[in-house]
């Protein structure tokens, strides 16, 4: 870590992304969201604001749900993180993924990844939660074209693949 | 915005904390959570030589709970503050205040510290720890001190740390088990800034009198508030009707609030008003 460089000099950052170790060479000033898409090309991450009100940069960190652009990639060091593109597979839709189809959880696409992101974290933490908890916390992510209440239905939806497995034939989600 | 340029540097011990922040001349600032200072960074209403990340001090970390009170650890995160169930007893009303700290993604990285040296007047943590005549210790280039939270807060962002100095921990004073308390908070979507909130505790005499009552408000002034005037109406009183509406009246009268975009001041001081008389409410119900 520099403690007297000019203020630009790039600084070696080892972390984790989506269960892959990186070693990027970044500016103490980037944000963690500026990293993930510019130095890793994740650009499922998406950068709204710029200063933690949408909710757009929504990422895990250690399990935690985060806002990455109130994070500079610095402070990742040693850190687990976890993209949109973390949450997802090659083969078919996630059961979030499909429920968030199902109900028009999305029109322009633009929060949907921290939409994603934060209903994930919530329902893996909380997978009985009702409709208040589930708007309560998302309350922190910006939609301008849904009007929330199909967002709401689509995690309330995707809750039981959260749940432990109880039947046969209840297939849980896998990673989202 | 993308934030200004900087050197960042992430100690490993508190001496060496402070010796980073002292050795700048003021143009270093410490980086605990980063949900205040990060956003400010992009409005460029700060532009620091060097952030001094806190994450790695082991020495801030921790809720501790003893007969002496409560102390949170500087680095403590809401979420830990959230997730404490011993905190239900220990301290409640601190619980219900943080409750309104903030949204999700922000609790899980926002800190106690971060939050007392950022003072925004509309903040909870600081409210909390006006109302509950809390100590903040912290230390510096000359040692270590303690403030009190009277003290602490100077106006809006603005505090009696000086540039060198660390907060460590916040000491709440021990919480009786039958105290009486009531936090009530109003912002246009919970989790946005208050517009106006009030925390109110009392002790209950034998005789059903309110002893020791503490009335505190945030987003009214420049920094958190104590209120004597409302305390004066609540002591050696039954807190029944007349009284919650006498203090209702003399919440509204105790406070000098300014017009700003979000409401005029005739509002918030009715607001305010409203704020002292559900909490208490809440608190003799």
């Amino acid at each position: 870590m520099t403690e007297q460089g000019d203020r630009r000099s790039p600084v070696s950052v080892r972390f984790r992304v989506n269960g892959r170790e990186v070693d990027v060479d970044v500016e103490p000033r980037l944000t963690l969201a500026d990293c993930l898409r510019h130095h890793l090309r994740l650009t499922g991450t998406h950068v709204g604001c710029e200063h933690g009100v949408c909710g757009a940069c929504t990422i895990l960190l250690d399990g935690a749900a985060v806002r990455s652009c109130l994070m500079l990639a610095v402070q990742a060091e040693g850190a687990e993180v976890v993209t949109v593109e973390g949450l997802s597979n090659d083969a078919d839709l996630t059961p979030l993924q499909k429920s968030f189809r199902k109900h028009h959880a999305l029109q322009c696409g633009f929060c949907t990844p921290g939409m994603i992101t934060t209903a994930h974290a919530l329902l893996s933490e909380e997978p009985d939660c009702d409709a208040a908890r589930v708007r309560e916390v998302l309350s922190g992510n910006l939609c301008r074209c849904t009007g929330y209440i199909p967002i709401v239905e689509a995690v309330l939806e995707a809750r039981a693949a959260y749940r432990p497995k109880t039947q046969a034939g209840d297939r849980g989600g896998d990673r989202a | 915005m993308k934030l200004p340029p900087f050197d960042y540097a992430c100690p490993t011990t508190l001496p060496e904390a402070v010796r980073l922040l002292a050795g700048h001349d003021g143009e270093a600032k410490a980086l605990a959570g980063g949900q205040s200072l990060v956003p400010m960074l992009a409005f460029r209403l700060a532009q620091p030589a060097l952030l001094v990340d806190l994450r790695k001090l082991a020495d801030l970390r921790g809720i501790r709970i003893s007969e002496n009170g409560v102390a949170l650890g500087a680095m403590v995160r809401w979420r830990e503050i959230e997730d404490d169930e011993r905190l239900d007893a220990a301290h409640p009303l601190l619980k219900a205040a943080i409750a309104h700290v903030a949204h999700y993604q922000v609790r899980n990285r926002g800190t106690v510290g971060g939050s007392l040296a950022h003072a925004d007047p509309a903040a909870e943590m600081p409210g909390i720890a006006m109302t509950c005549d809390a100590e903040i210790a912290v230390v510096g280039k000359s040692g270590a001190r303690v403030i009190q939270a009277a003290d602490f807060f100077q106006g809006a962002l603005t505090t009696a740390l000086t540039l060198d100095e660390i907060i460590v921990e916040v000491r709440l004073p021990a919480w009786p088990a039958r105290r009486r308390w009531g936090f009530e908070e109003f912002a246009r979507r919970r989790g946005d800034f208050a517009m106006a909130a009030a925390a109110v505790f009392y002790d209950e005499s034998e005789d059903g009198k309110a002893r020791n009552a503490h009335v505190g408000v945030i987003g009214v002034a420049d920094r958190p508030l104590r209120l004597p005037s409302v305390e004066d109406v609540l002591n050696e009183r039954t807190i029944d009707e007349a009284t919650i509406a006498d203090a209702e009246t003399a919440a509204s009268a105790a406070v000098d609030p300014q017009d700003d975009i979000h409401a005029s001041a005739a509002y918030r001081r009715a607001l305010v008003g409203t704020m002292v008389e559900r909490a208490l409410k809440r608190a003799a119900a």
